[in-house]
């Protein structure tokens, strides 16, 4: 719980009661325990309360079963990151208690469940220990055909006791979830969760209420960044897809198969990565901008189609969920490693669009800019996000759905003439005519992956590929004097400038505000449009003396991540350096100061 | 067939998915297209090239069937035969090595009222194609694939192909082909083809007979067309060419087209074998299949606009 836990009061003899502004509850089992579950109503529990809410999963890579966590941060005031440390910990077995009491901060509460857990002595000098036998007393509350099942219920209600959470709320969610399902299984989840709402938690301990929120206009929406991704590309007015299935782009893709119908729209599975990209390109040449997506290996199958899509100038969207890599690497750890081949991945000079959302919200709004930058720059446009982003649920004020969404469908209309490679265009974009366009001059287009004329047919001419090749790149560089500059968060002139792109927006923005705190001048930028980059950043980068690149993949041959090199090339600037990891973690605040503490040290040396 | 103006086989109503469809044409009077106003570049293939004929067939359908050149989509991968669509006055795409299939799926299954024709040679269709052909043959996705099949890989000067017979020499096999030839009549039964079809180029009434039933089948209609590359496997077809010395041997009319053993049992003849169509059955297409379940989606959101149904969704993640 935050500094800012404030009021404390005492009722006579009864447990106090603390005031929290924000809580960090961490809940270790395994896989199979429905820990996700609690956390998902916890998380839109918080949504419902105005309260913002961050959640942090792992999950094993194995097939079924294997350790597993799901950390939730709720707040009454912004909540940037997941939590470094958390206040409470709810552990089912002796492994979840060992493995992650390190996570607890000192003074916090451990929950376990004592019919599976045995306390170390050592240890309860240290941290508040409750041990409650959740498992007997979930049998006991709803019966032995249950068993393991109904003991995240349970627990749910240990915790909503704990935090006085609202329960005709968490009734209702509750109530919600099981809904469709046999009428028994919401009476047994209900009952186990009164039942453990009931239990008392003993005089040891006290317990927590939420200071009100600063109440936010309208309402939020729960969802994690998969979902948002998906419901962005339907906003988009995207109606055609194709992928393959691989951890973690999987629930975008089942996601569209299962929502597209809706419209009229199909998602198709395919035989591989190879044959996904290349039907989305196929039906985008049929008039509609078509998403493909993937993760880790699947991208690099992807390569050489795309830059297909980038000479015949095809509007794409291909969705990256990070992954660790290379090859099979670590499918559910979380990594920005791709920043690499989604800018520069394939033969040959394809210049193409690469941008990467910084949050859950960010990610349906990202969904309908790589859409329209997609249509009207007939281009193939990356949306890359990452495993920490794709699973953790954030709650966001709700979209207005009414004025986002938009239709795109093609226009057939007949026209005189038509070239679709018009080389007199100064910006150098190329409007398509869809297949089924009447074209009054009887010339019609061809969409290849040669080098070809205004018409689309090949050319061997040196003249015409320099041409060409000019205008593929201008379009870019049009689109980048378009792109508004990013900006700084804290003071725009400081001694350091942490930059970061995509997931670790958060994190870097919560060191920023400790940092500022503590006296230092740490500022931040975020980077959301990676290729081409904004305008104007090196006008910033000159009002810091470091220029800290914070990201989650390898420093390199020469020292630098992949944005770090990006930006080094681009603007020839020795203080730009790079804080870089790859434990397949999310990015720990204390771990980007105490880097930048020391790279800054080091750094000074250097100079 | 008709001498009506809407040529394109209209598929069931039910089959139109809102994708991207434009309305159905108004039924319009226009005079079909003459070869000049079909043809576009000169072919690049070499004089003799048995490709020049099956080129020359597709003109003919287009002029005979009536279709406009904006309501047909060819679609090519890579090889000589690939660089069909250039040489057609109408939109088309000259996509990747091997991936013509798959493109031309995310057209056929987004664009109902186009009548997709994908060419290509025996290497994009069965070497690195050859896992799409299996899969589009299977889901059955209604559009047209003529293979003209060479044995030979000519766009790169003579390498061994798929197809290309047991001892054949080639700058890959100096000493013979020692791997034995993909079969690709039993390939496209085997995948789930619901029209399989072989002809040869030296008899240009049949090729346009099989182009026409296959453009009329209303599925993945697989056409295996010989078509001799004279530069670098030159006589190969020579057994199946009566003006060589050879036989063309009809499908005897006694073949039952649905009966999938008698098909692969033609399939397994000895070159120069027979030729007609093998194997030809009325099964839902993909298209169909999919259209079905928008159909069924769709009449449970009756009446509402796209934004309301999202709304629906966000209103559950409250």
């Amino acid at each position: 719980m935050s500094d800012s836990a404030v009021v404390t009061q005492t009722n006579g003899g009864a447990p106090k009661i603390s005031k929290i502004s924000e809580a960090v509850i961490r809940i270790a089992g395994n896989s199979q325990d429905g820990i996700q579950a609690i956390g998902g109503f916890l998380a839109r529990l918080a949504g419902r309360s105005e309260q913002e809410v961050m959640t942090f999963m792992t999950i094993p890579s194995t097939i079924s079963g294997g350790p597993s966590i799901f950390q939730v941060r709720i707040g009454s005031g912004e909540v940037l990151s997941s939590g470094d440390e958390a206040d409470v910990l709810l552990a089912f077995y002796q492994h979840s208690y060992e493995d992650h009491l390190n996570s607890l901060r000192k003074g916090g509460i451990v929950l376990y469940d004592s019919d599976h857990v045995e306390a170390n002595p050592e240890w309860q000098k240290n941290y508040h220990h409750i041990g409650i036998p959740i498992s007997s007393l979930t049998v006991e509350a709803i019966g032995g055909t249950a068993k393991d099942k109904g003991k995240n219920i349970y627990s749910l209600g240990l915790i909503a006791k704990m935090f006085d959470l609202n329960i005709p709320k968490l009734e209702k969610l509750v109530t919600e979830r099981f809904t469709g399902k046999d009428q028994s299984i919401v009476k047994n989840a209900l009952a186990a969760f009164h039942a453990g709402y009931a239990h008392s938690l003993g005089g040891v301990l006290e317990t927590f209420k939420f200071v009100d929120s600063q109440s936010k206009a309208g309402q939020q929406v729960v969802m994690n960044g998969n979902e948002a991704l998906g419901y962005g590309l339907i906003a988009a007015g995207v109606r055609f897809g194709a992928g393959y299935p691989i951890t973690p782009w999987s629930d975008i893709m089942e996601l569209l198969r299962r929502e597209l119908p809706k419209y009229g729209g199909s998602f198709i599975q395919t035989e591989d990565e190879i044959a996904a990209i290349s039907m989305a390109i196929g039906a985008s040449y049929g008039g509609r901008v078509a998403v493909t997506g993937s993760s880790g290996p699947g991208i690099s199958l992807k390569t050489e189609a795309l830059g297909w899509a980038v000479m015949a100038e095809m509007p794409l969207v291909i969705v990256d969920v990070q992954r660790g890599g290379p090859s099979t690497g670590m499918p559910t750890s979380i990594e920005q490693s791709d920043l690499n081949i989604a800018c520069f991945g394939g033969h040959g000079d394809a210049p193409r669009v690469v941008i990467a959302p910084a949050d859950v919200e960010d990610c349906f709004y990202t969904a309908i800019e790589a859409v329209n930058i997609a249509r009207k720059y007939s281009v193939p446009v990356f949306i890359i996000t990452d495993q920490g982003i794709a699973t953790r649920i954030e709650a966001f004020p709700e979209p207005n759905l009414e004025k986002v969404c938009q239709d795109i469908a093609p226009d057939f209309k007949p026209v005189a003439d038509h070239k679709p490679y018009d080389l007199s265009k100064p910006d150098g974009i190329t409007q398509h005519l869809p297949p089924g366009t009447r074209i009054g001059s009887g010339k019609y287009p061809i969409v290849t992956g040669l080098e070809h004329d205004e018409l689309g047919h090949p050319t061997g001419s040196p003249k015409l590929h320099m041409q060409m090749m000019a205008k593929r790149r201008k379009k870019l560089q049009a689109l980048g004097t378009t792109l508004p500059t990013p900006k700084v968060y804290g003071p725009p002139e400081g001694n350091i400038l942490l930059v970061g792109w995509g997931s670790t927006q958060g994190p870097i923005k919560e060191a920023v505000d400790r940092s500022r705190a503590a006296g230092d001048s740490v500022s931040s930028l975020h980077i959301k449009h990676l290729n081409p980059l904004p305008p104007g950043l090196d006008n910033i980068f000159s009002g810091f003396n470091h220029v800290l690149v914070v990201e989650m993949n390898d420093e390199g041959l020469y020292g630098f991540g992949q944005l770090g090199s990006l930006l080094r090339s681009r603007y020839c600037d020795p203080k730009i350096r790079g804080i870089t990891k790859t434990d397949g973690l999310t990015f720990k605040v204390k771990e980007i100061l105490e880097r930048a503490k020391a790279n800054v040290a080091e750094g000074l040396r250097k100079m | 067939m008709s001498t009506t103006t809407t040529q394109i086989p209209l598929r069931t109503a039910g089959n139109i998915t809102a994708v991207a469809s434009p309305a159905m044409p108004v039924p319009e009077d226009r005079k079909g297209l003459t070869k000049k106003e079909i043809a576009a570049d000169h072919p690049t293939w070499c004089p003799g090239c048995g490709d020049f004929s099956v080129l020359a067939l597709y003109f003919k359908l287009i002029e005979k069937r009536k279709l406009w050149h904006e309501k047909i989509t060819t679609v090519a991968g890579i090889g000589c035969s690939s660089r069909f669509p250039y040489f057609v006055q109408a939109h088309g795409a000259h996509y990747i090595h091997g991936r013509a299939l798959p493109f031309a799926s995310g057209i056929s299954l987004s664009r109902p009222d186009l009548h997709v024709f994908v060419f290509g040679g025996d290497g994009d269709a069965f070497s690195i194609g050859g896992n799409h052909f299996n899969h589009t043959a299977r889901k059955n996705i209604k559009l047209t694939y003529c293979v003209m099949d060479n044995w030979v890989y000519g766009l790169t000067k003579k390498q061994t192909s798929p197809t290309s017979p047991l001892g054949f020499k080639s700058k890959t096999d100096q000493w013979g082909a020692v791997d034995y030839p993909i079969n690709p009549m039993k390939q496209a039964i085997a995948a789930g083809a619901t029209f399989v079809a072989r002809t040869t180029h030296t008899n240009p009434n049949h090729v346009l007979q099989m182009m026409e039933a296959a453009m009329d089948h209303d599925g993945f209609s697989f056409i295996e067309c010989l078509s001799e590359c004279v530069e670098f496997y030159e006589g190969a077809f020579d057994s199946s060419n009566p003006r060589k010395g050879g036989v063309f041997n009809a499908v005897p009319p006694t073949h039952d087209v649905t009966d999938e053993a008698a098909a692969y049992k033609l399939a397994g003849e000895e070159f120069p074998g027979s030729f007609g169509i093998f194997y030809k059955v009325n099964k839902p297409t993909k298209n169909t299949r999919e259209a079905g379940i928008n159909q069924t989606m769709g009449e449970k959101f009756k009446g509402l606009k796209d934004w309301q149904i999202l709304q629906k969704n966000f209103d559950r993640m409250k």
